[in-house]
């Protein structure tokens, strides 16, 4: 089935596109992380011009999103309040990321950036998930449970001023550290087309030390808000928003993301973790190829 | 739309107009002139395209009108609009692939195809091949700004290698056929990637390594119904064309979860 993609200006096979929303979406509804960080670079490695794939996945993440949420804050796994804070640092974040995406493009070394951000954090957070879930299978196997982990926040997080009460996700905590932590992810949405997920779970868990019930549900929430504002941002400045990839992404991410999580149900979690910490370090090892053995390519052509 | 000229383009040295005109008399050969067309003057880029296939085609005829019959190798040059663009060098430092240098040309063609009776260096020689732009060794980038030569040949190799594997730059040797000495034609695939644009077709009658005879033609390729709302959409209303990506995107997701809410 052949597209025509006006703003990307190149023909696809909307099936592969469709397919490829489908498999982040399928992740997503496991995990509750977007998908992001698989979805830019596959198109990109299709052949999608960089700078539309970025600002397109953005728009599929809001769609996968959407139902997650809904279904979160039914069982009232969402705190708004948290979720507000985090918002509104994911925004100004967008802001900054926006400014950074220029700053970066005049430099010529927006492609390079991204490429070392992918590294560097998929690497990272791909580690720690592996080492954290072999465990867990380890221990199962064996028989002897790991020992319980204390819920606490960081000790840098305490030494913040200004405390609020977050009581649906238990914490007496400065206002500032989700503030902060929402910008972070503001701008690796904007630079790197990802939701961001699969880094607010693990720092709303082991940073700011949410209770566990709420954390997936308020981070599909700020993902939800972030993921809108990038592609008004992409639309404004870079206008490299493409609908008809960005529908053809959604066809197959809003009906991936039931699937993943009827699947999600029925595959024991830890043996569904450690698959995704080896998909998310696969993909950090192809980009580090890239980047310290030998590029995809040694010349690239921006307009002047 | 069709624009014909005699060869020669002035400064001529007195003394080869007078072993021309000899030859000329002895043969009996005068230039010919080219009368070319092109199967199609308007590509639709729209739902479903795929690319096209051009067939650039057309008579090599004497002033007079009548078969020139004799052999003129034909080479036909299809070119795209053109723009400024810098182009980015890596370099590995200290362990990283990053970009170091970068180079800008005020007139890349985002399209350049030149088909051929028999390749390029067995037609003219490389000053006429460099006059003319016959070939993709001899594209005019003009540069901007002074870089030395070999950094300059350096970039503009990489260049036109990054476009001949995204197949918007191609050089066929065999790509034009000449019949009865009288009609040639050669076809040119447009990629599906190509950019919207006036591309000139331009063909050339060469004998002896002279270029004898040239003729322009034009092909519009746009964008038709859909794909050109929705370009323009995006490019002159932003925000209207992000709030309508978003409303999308959240429909999508509302009413997938409804429908599977179902099953």
């Amino acid at each position: 089935m052949n597209v025509y993609l006006p703003i990307a200006n190149l023909s696809v096979n909307g099936l592969v596109i469709v397919a490829l929303g489908a498999l982040t979406g399928i992740l997503s509804g496991m995990f509750g992380v977007g998908g992001g960080f698989l979805t830019t670079p596959l198109m990109i490695f299709y052949g999608i011009p960089p700078t539309v794939a970025a600002a397109s996945a953005a728009s599929q993440v809001t769609g996968a999103s959407v139902s997650g949420v809904l279904a979160h804050s039914k069982r009232g796994g969402v705190d708004y309040q948290m979720g507000g804070v985090m918002v509104a640092g994911g925004l100004i974040g967008t802001l900054l990321g926006a400014g950074i995406f220029r700053l970066l493009q005049d430099l010529g070394q927006i492609d390079v950036v991204i490429n070392i951000l992918y590294v560097l954090l998929l690497g990272g957070i791909g580690g720690v998930m592996a080492r954290e879930s072999w465990q867990a299978v380890q221990a199962q196997r064996s028989g002897v449970p790991l020992p319980a982990r204390k819920r606490r926040h960081h000790p840098m997080v305490a030494s913040l001023p200004l405390r609020w009460r977050f009581y649906r996700s238990g914490l007496y905590i400065s206002p500032l550290a989700p503030l902060l932590l929402g910008v972070f992810t503001g701008i690796l949405t904007m630079l790197m087309g990802i939701g961001g997920g699969f880094v607010l779970v693990p720092a709303m868990l082991y940073i700011l030390g949410m209770s566990a019930g709420v954390v997936v549900g308020t981070s599909l929430f700020q993902i939800l808000f972030v993921t809108m504002a990038t592609t008004m941002m992409h639309a404004v400045t870079t206008r490299a928003v493409d609908v008809v990839l960005a529908l053809l992404l959604l066809v197959g991410s809003v009906s991936g993301a039931q699937v993943g999580a009827q699947l999600a149900q029925k595959i024991p979690a830890e043996r569904l973790r450690f698959v995704l910490a080896a998909l998310v370090l696969l993909i950090a090892l192809r980009m580090a190829l890239g980047l310290g053995w030998r590029p995809d390519e040694i010349y690239t052509v921006a307009p002047l | 739309m069709l624009q014909s000229q005699a060869g020669g383009r002035g400064r001529t040295l007195t003394r080869t107009f007078l072993a021309l005109l000899a030859l000329m008399l002895l043969t009996g050969a005068r230039d010919p002139i080219l009368v070319p067309e092109i199967s199609q003057h308007e590509v639709q880029v729209r739902q479903g395209f795929r690319g096209a296939d051009l067939l650039l085609f057309g008579a090599i005829l004497t002033p007079e009108g009548s078969r020139a019959g004799q052999d003129y190798d034909i080479v036909v040059v299809l070119k795209g609009p053109t723009r400024s663009i810098v182009l980015r060098e890596k370099q590995r430092i200290a362990g990283i692939w990053v970009n170091a240098t970068s180079a800008e040309f005020r007139s890349a063609p985002t399209f350049f195809a030149v088909a051929s009776s028999k390749p390029i260096g067995k037609i003219v020689d490389d000053k006429t091949a460099a006059i003319y732009e016959l070939g993709l060794p001899w594209l005019q980038l003009s540069p901007i700004g002074s870089y030395d030569p070999q950094q300059q040949a350096r970039f503009s190799a990489g260049l036109v290698d990054l476009m001949r594997r995204d197949g918007l730059y191609k050089e066929d040797g065999g790509g034009v056929s000449v019949s009865e000495q009288v009609l040639y034609q050669a076809r040119i695939a447009l990629p599906s990637n190509v950019q919207t644009g006036t591309y000139t077709a331009e063909t050339f009658a060469i004998t002896h390594g002279r270029v004898v005879a040239s003729a322009i033609s034009r092909v519009q390729v746009q964008k038709q119904g859909f794909e050109r709302l929705v370009e323009l959409f995006a490019l002159n209303e932003g925000f209207l064309y992000g709030l309508v990506a978003v409303a999308i995107s959240i429909a999508m997701g509302f009413l997938a979860g409804r429908l599977f809410a179902l099953i």
